[in-house]
């Protein structure tokens, strides 16, 4: 079982980030683990980048936001320039290499750069929807802070009343959380 | 009669303003009084779902001032009464929470901290420390709560009306907008079962009989004609809170027996000065916390004895010194120097007050 | 990639474009009327536009014109006293159904009761939109909201609030009222012109409510918006002038 962890995850607005933070978080709670998670928020309703600071940890977890992050995800051209920030020399950045016009604002300083084509396989593999649950997948391959087993409870419980209605979706965001695992497996 | 909305304990996983609206139910708060405001909607969201589950009331106001007022007027009543708000709208309720001093009313306010001054941001501060513990034209016959995590939002909002129906005084959780939008996990219970009393209530007015007949009516007032008179009703008043002062002032110590520096923080920024303490005293450092739960009235006695035996002071608020203020107001004549990290408006995370720290040692 | 640029009134600021506000939202309409009769009565040097808190705070960098952004429901006496004291400007003060009938309405009442020589222009989507999707005044009746859950019960918090027809009843004979919509926005801007003459000329009040979407809160698709704006609404809040200062009342 992994030690502490403090991720960072950014977006578009839309894109699934804060779903994403949620489940995961909820499943670290459910293992019974200290979890803490929190969305930026301003005042627009829409639009704007979406970061979720979720942090994971066996002893009880200090302020709600942080400086540096273990792992940070950005989903966007915005979401890399906004979370630098975060980025430290012990911070695995990832991102998803299909952003374009990001080569010189990914992090210099972070322990590793990880690009993963998730919103590639969400295309061709899988669907477009899924994209969020690659990514989750390949938080929970880079951090092993929840297992696989509890990450797929965990997406039950949120989605299963969809999943009720079309049990295909269920095989389909199972499959993603796999796939996604995967993907950052190979990069590390 | 609708049966109780927490039976036994259950161990729960949500945001804080949520906390609030299940706590407020379990104090068995009757109505609840409010106007929107980032960043504490979702506790009238969840307090108007819920309420009429459970034969609790609800009204959206025009606005802050009649939500204070019609608070008041709730307290009037004889029951539980409440209401949430932040920034701006707090600045709006003062007008009724000094009537609410000086009629000994006894009102729980839920501030949910926000930006300031003006509209600012909607996201989080510790800027309204000021405003809720001396805000209005009254002397401060407030009692505050200041909160770190969801667990304490739970436990004070429930302590809040007892606190407030045995002393008479406005009584104010005072938590913020990280803490209203973050979840962590709790548990939730019913304080009856776990033997706290709570205090009854009873109304000012609307009780049973004819006045004049069966009873002598009520006449409230908060006017006065004289000088001399209100000098004797406001050292009266002052006087009391003073004499109950001791017995509600609150505080938590963090391994403060051999600190050189003494780090003083309330709120949510406890949780950054702790962590912060846990790191530097793997290494050795002799630092510790002295936490204000109570910023109105504060444990002046207890934070004394600890700044004077400190070396150095590190005050560490999400605010510009409306902290600090109230520590010179309750240290005045001490020596230990003290230093200030301000950060208003921003979060403090242990990584910074642990550099701030090793500045001093 | 290029990108066609839409057409936009003169005294739009084009730095500050695209906007803020929620896709579907019906503000970009009303200051889109409320650009074009700026152009059409030239009077950009002259305006000062102040707006609310709320998601009318979204246009404080909108125009080319000095604007200010105020506190909730407080637009109206800040553009009041601006006018008071400078009577060569041309005050606008912008709002929602929240800063306007809730917050607000003691200042709408006031200054409309004085008479104020300043255009006062709503924006009604029956909820307060920024802080999430709460009831509002102008709430249809069963309508569902993040604090009427089980829908508005009349009952308990009244009818929808009909602003411009109490405007209407508490100014005096000078005074502008009118109520336009976002599915008629040429309607609007005429509306709005007017509104503004009436202060141009030194007449007296005028006030425009300007009937408005909110997909977002509502969650509501284009369609389901657009049907609940031009047919569901027009049943509580009448679409038309309610009070014009000579004979030029639309037939």
């Amino acid at each position: 079982m992994a030690k502490g962890v403090k991720l960072a995850l950014a977006g578009e607005g839309g894109q699934g980030v804060q779903s994403v933070a949620m489940i995961i978080t909820e499943a670290a709670y459910e293992d019974g683990r200290e979890a803490l998670y929190i969305p930026n928020f301003g005042v627009e309703q829409r639009g704007g980048v979406s970061v979720a600071y979720v942090q994971i940890s066996d002893e009880p977890i200090g302020s709600p936001k942080f400086k540096t992050a273990d792992i940070v995800i950005a989903l966007s051209d915005r979401a890399v320039r906004r979370t630098k920030r975060y980025v430290g020399e012990n911070t695995t950045f990832v991102y998803d290499s299909g952003i374009e016009g990001v080569e010189n604002d990914l992090p210099t300083n972070a322990a590793k750069v990880l690009g993963i084509p998730a919103i590639q396989v969400a295309k061709e593999e899988l669907h477009p929807r899924v994209f969020n649950i690659i990514i989750m997948g390949a938080v929970i391959g880079a951090t092993g802070v929840v297992d696989l087993d509890r990450a797929k409870q965990a997406i039950e419980k949120k989605l299963g009343y969809k999943f009720e209605k079309d049990p295909k979706l269920r095989e389909l965001n199972f499959k993603a959380m796999e796939r996604g695992m995967e993907l950052v497996n190979k990069e590390l | 009669m609708t049966e109780k909305p927490i039976q036994g304990e259950k161990r729960v996983f949500m945001t804080g303003n949520e906390v609030v609206a299940w706590a407020a139910l379990a104090a068995n708060a009757e109505i609840m009084y409010g106007y929107p405001i980032t960043p504490q909607n979702e506790i009238m969201h969840y307090w108007t779902r819920l309420a009429p589950k459970h034969g609790r009331k609800f009204l959206q106001t025009e606005d802050e001032i009649s939500a204070g007022f019609t608070t008041v007027g709730g307290v009037l009543a004889g029951r539980r009464s409440f209401t949430a708000t932040a920034g701006p709208g707090n600045t709006l309720m003062q007008e009724a929470l000094s009537m609410a001093e000086m009629m000994r009313i006894p009102i729980v306010q839920v501030v949910t901290q926000r930006g300031g001054p003006s509209t600012a941001t909607v996201i989080y501060s510790q800027q309204e420390v000021t405003m809720t513990c001396f805000g209005g034209n009254g002397e401060g016959a407030r009692i505050v709560y200041s909160t770190s995590t969801h667990q304490e939002l739970y436990d004070y909002t429930i302590k809040a009306f007892n606190t407030a129906w045995k002393y008479r005084f406005p009584t104010h959780v005072l938590g913020d907008g990280y803490q209203s939008k973050m979840r962590e996990s709790l548990t939730m219970y019913d304080p009856e079962a776990r033997g706290i009393d709570m205090v009854p209530t009873e109304p000012y007015v609307g009780n049973e009989g004819t006045p004049g007949v069966d009873r002598d009516p009520n006449h409230l007032r908060n006017t006065y004609n004289t000088e001399d008179e209100l000098y004797d009703v406001v050292t009266n008043l002052m006087s009391d809170w003073e004499k109950y002062a001791p017995e509600i002032a609150e505080y938590q110590e963090y391994d403060v027996e051999d600190a050189d520096v003494l780090i003083i923080a309330h709120g949510v920024v406890t949780r950054a000065a702790q962590a912060a303490i846990n790191e530097l005293r793997a290494q050795g450092k002799k630092v510790g916390h002295f936490r204000p739960v109570t910023l109105r009235p504060i444990a002046e006695e207890q934070l004394r004895k600890r700044v004077e035996q400190a070396k150095s002071v590190l005050v560490v608020e999400s605010a510009y010194g409306q902290l600090r203020k109230i520590l010179d107001n309750a240290l005045y004549g001490l020596t230990t120097p003290i230093t200030n990290f301000f950060k208003p408006g921003e979060g403090v995370t242990a990584d910074e007050v642990v550099e701030e720290v090793n500045k001093l040692l | 990639m290029s990108v066609a640029t839409p057409q936009m009134p003169q005294c739009w600021r084009r730095e500050t474009k695209a906007h803020k506000f929620c896709p579907g939202c019906g503000h970009g309409l009303v200051l889109k009327a409320l650009g074009e009769a700026i152009d059409e009565l030239g009077i950009q040097d002259k305006i000062v536009f102040g707006c609310d808190i709320g998601c009318s705070l979204l246009a404080w960098d909108f125009f080319n014109v000095d604007t200010v952004q105020t506190h909730h429901g407080r637009t109206t006496p800040v553009i009041t006293g601006i006018k008071r004291a400078n009577e060569d400007v041309i005050g606008i003060a912008y709002m929602g159904d929240g800063g306007g009938y809730a917050i607000g309405s003691q200042h709408l009442v006031n200054a409309a009761s004085r008479n104020e020589k300043i255009t006062v222009i709503l924006v009604n989507n029956t909820n307060y939109g920024m802080t999430g999707g709460q009831m509002a005044p102008t709430t249809l009746p069963d309508q569902k909201t993040e604090t009427s859950p089980y829908g508005r019960d009349v009952k308990d918090t009244g009818n929808p609030t009909q602003g411009p027809e109490m405007v209407a009843a508490i100014t005096p004979e000078s005074a502008y009222v009118a109520r336009g919509t976002v599915s008629n926005v040429r309607q609007l801007k005429k509306y709005i012109k007017r509104a503004l003459e009436n202060q141009i000329s030194g007449n007296g009040f005028s006030f425009v409510e300007a009937l408005s979407g909110c997909p977002t809160n509502w969650r509501t698709n284009a369609a389901e918006t657009w049907k609940f704006i031009d047919k569901a609404m027009p049943e509580y809040f009448k679409v038309g002038e309610i009070k014009v200062p000579s004979e030029k009342k639309e037939g």
